[in-house]
């Protein structure tokens, strides 16, 4: 289900994750976990084969005591756009079913369980293991059951899943939107779990199109980068350290590694 | 129902046909247990489809015979009495007991089913199960919105005459999937006109935004 690009109402939802504010408190977790009804375990010390849409990564510089210096990073699905943001973001070019797909008006890249049959390809190819496999149904301890988030299906065993940028928020605020004789939708109405959920307001959400929207302004900052922008992804996902080793970390660079030249062309948008 | 429906078996022999080969290089009586076969398939489908296409679907009744027409004409705002708008967008549906109570704290008239709503579920304030024709899986988001105020399309559109109805008609259920026949057609080869309203499969859909919006929409549009 492709469509023509480059219409100047195209939007590109993304966030930028400022990890100087970023105090690893985990409370985008816990709200994605409310929102989305993510399935969890009895016992989640096997983080293995946990599920989570978000997660936060702890990195270190590795040096010892005086210098040691941490930094938490947390980790949604990047929504890749792919090179050329032709759509193509590493998971959706590899389903076999296309239970995954490239919203070309939105940037968000879907994932639809129930045409999913848990070949796992996508998990495979994604560089940033966003994406999640249910191994088990879930199971809904005493009456959570009823707590369950009615604007979001709830995954069955064998399925792949992943976050969707609070995508059924978007739709509720769509139709509130067309109830108002509105064509577009404010910044305020359709914001993510995660990022309404910190405290610090490090995670900052909108569409990276608009010169309105806050995190418009923030991607370009000499701060900002991206993971592994190496390969291309071209995530939608921004961060913003103002030290150097994380901002290298992010990328992934060896010990003995300069920075690649003829691999690392720049792909902005 | 339609004699249409024999279209789809009759492609059916294809498959068996190509097997044909190996079976007749060894003796002849393959082709006979083949042709058997496929005489019987063809026999078995054509007649499930053509004389017992019901088999597919159990019916339940509503546990009210609600009469649309009758209400039509003591409400005040037509539909939207009953059927209408929140202000964040969201589309009430069928409207809860409080819409009704009411008009039928006590009996209007002396029908029974006025009076089996009222002793079972307005005195004790228990909201009606009603059961919902064009139920879409958990999986499918619909927007009333979009469509009414944003398309301007009447109810009647998707939903047929229902609103001029007087009695609420059987629900039938798909005994395999356990979704309503509304949603997932009346008529398997997908040929002839749907009984009430319109279809409201994937393809539906999708086929009637490819005509209006001049796409057919990434997954997520109607996906949650
Ligand atoms: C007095 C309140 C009331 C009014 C007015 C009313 N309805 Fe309904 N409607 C109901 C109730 C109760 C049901 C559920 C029972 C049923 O399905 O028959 C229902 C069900 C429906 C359904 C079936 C939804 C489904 O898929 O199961 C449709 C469609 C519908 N109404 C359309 C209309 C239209 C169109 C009008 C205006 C012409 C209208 N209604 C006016 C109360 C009302
Ligand atoms: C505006 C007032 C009003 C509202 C609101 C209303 N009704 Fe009625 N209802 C009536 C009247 C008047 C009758 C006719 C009684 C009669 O003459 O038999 C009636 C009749 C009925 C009957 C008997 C059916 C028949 O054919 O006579 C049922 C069942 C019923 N209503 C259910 C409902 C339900 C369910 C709702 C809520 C969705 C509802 N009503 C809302 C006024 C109302
Ligand atoms: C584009 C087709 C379309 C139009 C137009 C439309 N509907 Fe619907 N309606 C649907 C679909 C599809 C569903 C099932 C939604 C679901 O299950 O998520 C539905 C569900 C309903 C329901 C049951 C909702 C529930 O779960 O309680 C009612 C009642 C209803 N519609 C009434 C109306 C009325 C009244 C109008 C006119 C104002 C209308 N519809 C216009 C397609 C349509
Ligand atoms: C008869 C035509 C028709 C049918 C059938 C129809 N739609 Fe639509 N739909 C439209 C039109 C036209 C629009 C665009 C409204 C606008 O933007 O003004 C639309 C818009 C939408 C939107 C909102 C998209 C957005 O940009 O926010 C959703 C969601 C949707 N349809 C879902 C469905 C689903 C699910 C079904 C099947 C159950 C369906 N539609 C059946 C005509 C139809
Ligand atoms: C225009 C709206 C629309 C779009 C776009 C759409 N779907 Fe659907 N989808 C539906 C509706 C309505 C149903 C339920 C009726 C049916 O099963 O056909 C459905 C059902 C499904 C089902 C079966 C679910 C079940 O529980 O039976 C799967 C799987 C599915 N869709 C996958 C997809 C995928 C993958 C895409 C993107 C390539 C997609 N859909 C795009 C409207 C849509």
């Amino acid at each position: 289900m492709k469509e023509e690009h480059g219409d100047k109402h195209t939007k590109r939802y993304g966030m930028v994750i400022d990890l100087d504010k970023c105090t690893g408190c985990g409370a985008c977790m816990v709200a994605c976990y409310a929102e989305n009804n993510v399935p969890f375990k009895k016992d989640e010390t096997d983080k293995l084969d946990s599920l989570n849409w978000i997660r936060i990564f702890q990195l270190t510089n590795g040096k010892p005591y005086p210098d040691t210096e941490i930094c938490y990073l947390p980790m949604p699905c990047q929504h890749c756009d792919g090179i050329g943001k032709h759509g193509h973001p590493p998971c959706v070019s590899v389903c076999p079913a296309i239970a995954t797909d490239y919203d070309d008006s939105t940037g968000v890249v879907s994932q639809i369980p129930t045409r999913c049959f848990g070949c796992r390809y996508c998990m495979a190819a994604c560089p940033y293991h966003a994406r999640k496999f249910n191994w088990w149904d879930p199971v809904w301890p005493a009456d959570t059951k009823k707590y369950l988030n009615p604007n979001v299906s709830t995954r069955m065993r064998g399925v792949v899943e992943k976050c969707t940028l609070c995508f059924h928020r978007y739709q509720q605020a769509r139709d509130k939107a067309y109830l108002e004789g509105r064509e577009e939708i404010y910044e305020s109405e359709y914001q993510p779990a995660c990022a309404q959920a910190c405290p610090t307001n490090a995670i900052t959400f909108g569409d990276l199109n608009n010169p309105d929207h806050a995190v418009f302004k923030l991607k370009n900052s000499p701060r900002a980068f991206r993971l592994l922008e190496r390969l291309h992804t071209n995530p939608k996902v921004y961060y913003l350290s103002s030290k150097t080793w994380v901002r290298r970390a992010g990328d992934n660079y060896l010990e003995n590694e300069s920075r690649p030249k003829s691999n690392r062309q720049k792909i902005h948008s | 129902m339609n004699t249409n429906d024999q279209q789809q078996p009759v492609s059916d022999t294809a498959s068996p046909g190509t097997g044909d080969a190996s079976g007749k290089g060894k003796n002849g009586s393959g082709w006979i247990i083949l042709l058997f076969f496929v005489i019987g398939l063809i026999g078995s489908l054509a007649g499930g489809w053509l004389f017992f296409p019901d088999l597919l679907y159990s019916e339940k009744q509503q546990p009210i015979d609600f009469n649309h027409k009758l209400h039509m004409g003591v409400v005040y705002e037509g539909c939207q009495s009953c059927h209408y708008f929140r202000e964040d967008g969201s589309f009430s549906g069928i409207p809860d007991l409080y819409s009704c109570s009411g008009c039928h704290q006590y009996p209007q008239g002396t029908n029974p089913e006025e009076k089996k709503f009222i002793e079972e579920y307005v005195r004790p304030n228990k909201a009606v199960p009603w059961l919902v024709y064009s139920e879409q899986p958990d999986c499918v988001f619909f927007s009333h919105a979009a469509h009414v105020k944003g398309a301007d399309m009447k109810c009647q559109t998707c939903h047929g005459k229902m609103g001029q109805t007087t009695h609420a008609r059987p629900y039938q259920e798909n005994r395999l999937t356990g979704y309503s026949r509304d949603i997932w057609g009346y008529n398997i080869a997908r040929l002839g006109e749907p009984k009430y309203g319109l279809r409201m499969k994937m393809n539906d859909c999708a086929e009637c935004h490819k005509k209006r919006t001049g796409h057919k929409g990434a997954c997520f549009q109607c996906h949650q």
